[in-house]
């Protein structure tokens, strides 16, 4: 077996627009996919996320490069004989079909015996919690259960790879996240290799064991959620994972991975953890998660000890919403450049004092390794 | 006083009446047709469906005695293997459109969108043309010395003239010609309604081009190839036309019959009686294939 389920190797796919133009739709991808991974591609629509999902289902070709499934060129392989399978986002089910019809059709095709298929299609329609359902006609379902035979379908067929391509877009949010978690815990069970994707980071942050971020037909990083979320490597992904606030700077002074940048609007130095390579001059941003921020009123008496491992920055309260769990406070730190701060509501009070108000004068400290220093774009 | 401001009252009551009833507003709109349909359609058939029950005059005149003389007459061996000869060449004619109607439609519902509608106009544009100048054509390309024949003929194909003008083959080529777009529209419709995902995931799960033909796409155009049948069969049944002008007299059909009863034979108690036998023919064999189908919103293309 080889050491990756799904491999894009140089991947360019363009396609010819109407008006007689071209549209590079991914451009020059390379990912690969472990065994028994639950791996997520997320960006925005038109990232080229569903191109690839749809190259290594067989729908399209690469123009150029090379996808390989378990070590081996797919080539211009048609999708039937691929083995891999797709949950498509509109479902796609056979709507003249009985859900028996639709989740047999698979092992028809590869003339199993009347007698397996009856039993096998059984037991995929009680994974999918739809025993009984088999005589329905897939318009007689919800978009849940429409959603358990679209999965059925393609997992009866035991395949090495499934691709889902925004399988749960059209759910409502709650049945929404109900199904993220039945999905992840569906395949760990089957332990199938998924490849999943998806526009919605929080889907892709709750259920992947490693995302790929795109954007503009390239893929931008890889990792864990964690690694994607605390140390993204631009300020696309920074942007696209989470909320978190830029300031834009100059770099002045790198110190191994510590990179201090001057902020021009403020004349103010920070320091904050470099992602990749700078040089001095350059025009780089600096990422702070809102809730990574700490908060203290005017006198700021314990955040003197915090010179030297923290960013110090002065502001005044502009706004502030109670949203229960924590409070968002947006502050003024001069000439115009706001910060959004989560502050966690960690004591259980009454009292005003306890909250900051607006116009309060307020100093923000951001230890170093929170404080993450991005290349522009 | 009092007398004017209820009037006034109810009259407006009556506007509000037809401002908040769809049904009236409904009705209001329909009724041209209700009225168009009444007058020449509705009427005339009733008429039909009296006239049958009477008798001819010696000059052709109307006897008004009512009797069943012309539907026992229709039962004659004559008339019933003109009916079954009817029905063959009609369901000849459904079969000959569905062979080349269905690859037609496959293509134009496969086709870029901005070509289908240039495709779906050229499958209409015959109809600007009259009928009957359609029928010449054709006599013109079959006949003899016509198109066809001089062309075979001096390609060498053939050392004689085909006959194929004034025969059964000529009509059912006059026929196929005359009905093919009824049935490439319902057909195009219903295959231009199956989503190319339906077809990916049939791909997907392994299935063959052929096979997902099979699978998928035949059956989901059925609907539109039943509305297409009945579109071409049950004018078909009736046409007297092309059998007429490209049959010679030797192609009789129901049609020909009922319309030699009426202007010929001047026997239209006859013809009606045999009109309105084809008409319950051809409903009952509607409501079979509707039924059958469900009804098909492709009858309304």
């Amino acid at each position: 077996m080889n050491e990756f389920a799904v491999e894009m190797r140089d991947v360019i796919k363009i396609f010819p627009t109407p008006e007689g133009g071209e549209v590079t739709a991914v451009n020059q991808v390379t990912l690969r996919i472990r065994h028994g991974e639950f791996f997520s591609m997320l960006g925005p629509s038109g990232c080229g996320k569903t191109t690839s999902l749809r190259m290594m289902a067989g729908f399209e070709w690469p123009t150029k490069g090379e996808i390989y499934i378990d070590g081996k060129a797919m080539g211009r392989t048609p999708p039937y004989l691929r083995t891999v399978n797709t949950v498509f986002q509109s479902y796609a089910l056979f709507q003249h079909m009985s859900v028996f019809q639709n989740v047999a059709f698979g092992l028809e095709m590869e003339h199993v015996t009347k007698d397996n298929i009856k039993r096998r299609v059984g037991e995929a329609l009680e994974m999918v919690k739809l025993s009984g359902m088999g005589r329905r006609k897939p318009k007689q379902l919800s978009g849940g259960q429409q959603q358990r035979v679209a999965l059925a379908r393609a997992l009866i067929k035991r395949p090495a790879v499934l691709l889902l391509d925004e399988p749960l877009g059209s759910l409502d949010l709650k049945l929404r996240k109900e199904m993220q978690l039945e999905l992840k815990a569906l395949q760990k069970e089957v332990g199938i290799t998924f490849v999943y994707v998806t526009h919605d980071q929080e889907e892709a942050l709750t259920m992947s064991d490693r995302i790929a971020v795109m954007s503009q037909g390239k893929v931008l990083q890889v990792g864990t959620p964690v690694e994607i979320y605390e140390r993204p490597n631009c300020r696309f992904v920074a942007d696209f994972i989470g909320e978190t606030n830029f300031l834009n700077g100059i770099v002045k002074k790198i110190e191994r991975d510590l990179v201090t940048i001057e902020l021009p609007a403020l004349s103010q130095e920070i320091t904050g953890v470099g992602q990749g390579s700078f040089t001095v001059g350059q025009e780089v941003s600096a990422s702070i998660r809102p809730e990574k921020v700490r908060l203290a009123d005017d006198k700021g008496g314990d955040l003197a000890k915090h010179e030297g491992s923290n960013n110090l920055l002065r502001g005044r309260v502009v706004t502030t919403a109670y949203v229960g769990s924590n409070t968002r406070i947006i502050v003024d730190i001069g000439h115009n450049m706001r910060m959004d701060i989560w502050e966690q509501n960690h004591v259980s009070t009454l009292d005003p004092e306890a909250y900051y108000t607006a116009d309060d004068k307020v100093r923000i400290s951001l230890p170093f390794e929170n404080t993450l220093i991005l290349p522009e774009g | 006083m009092v007398a004017d401001a209820t009037q006034i009252k109810r009259k407006f009551s009556l506007l509000r009446l037809f401002r908040e009833s769809t049904v009236a507003q409904g009705m209001a709109l329909i009724s041209p047709t209700t009225i168009y349909l009444l007058l020449f359609m509705i009427l005339p058939m009733i008429l039909v469906a009296v006239l049958s029950f009477m008798a001819r005059g010696t000059y052709g005149n109307v006897i008004y005695s009512f009797n069943f003389q012309n539907y026992t007459r229709l039962v004659d061996p004559i008339y019933l293997r003109i009916l079954l000869y009817s029905m063959g060449v009609g369901l000849a004619t459904m079969l000959f459109t569905v062979l080349i109607g269905y690859p037609l439609a496959y293509f134009i519902a496969r086709s870029p969108v901005r070509q289908r509608s240039l495709y779906l106009f050229l499958i209409l544009l015959p109809f600007w043309t009259n009928f009957i100048i359609r029928i010449y054509a054709w006599i013109m390309i079959l006949r003899t010395e016509g198109l066809l024949n001089t062309f075979l003929l001096n390609l060498g194909l053939i050392k004689i003239p085909l006959d194929i003008l004034y025969t059964p083959t000529a009509v059912l080529i006059g026929m196929v010609y005359e009905f093919l777009p009824f049935m490439v529209l319902p057909l195009y419709t219903s295959l231009e309604k199956i989503e190319n995902a339906q077809l990916e995931a049939a791909a997907d799960l392994g299935a063959r081009p052929w096979r997902a033909f099979l699978r998928i796409t035949l059956p989901l155009s059925i609907p539109g190839m039943i509305a297409g049948s009945i579109l071409v069969f049950i004018p078909a049944m009736g046409m007297f036309v092309v059998p007429d002008l490209m049959g010679g007299a030797k192609t009789v059909l129901v049609g020909n019959v009922i319309r030699n009863q009426f202007l010929t034979s001047r026997d239209w108690p006859f013809g009606a009686a045999g009109s309105v036998f084809l008409l319950i023919l051809t409903l009952v064999f509607t409501l079979y294939y509707t039924r059958k189908a469900g009804f098909g919103e492709e009858l309304l293309v």
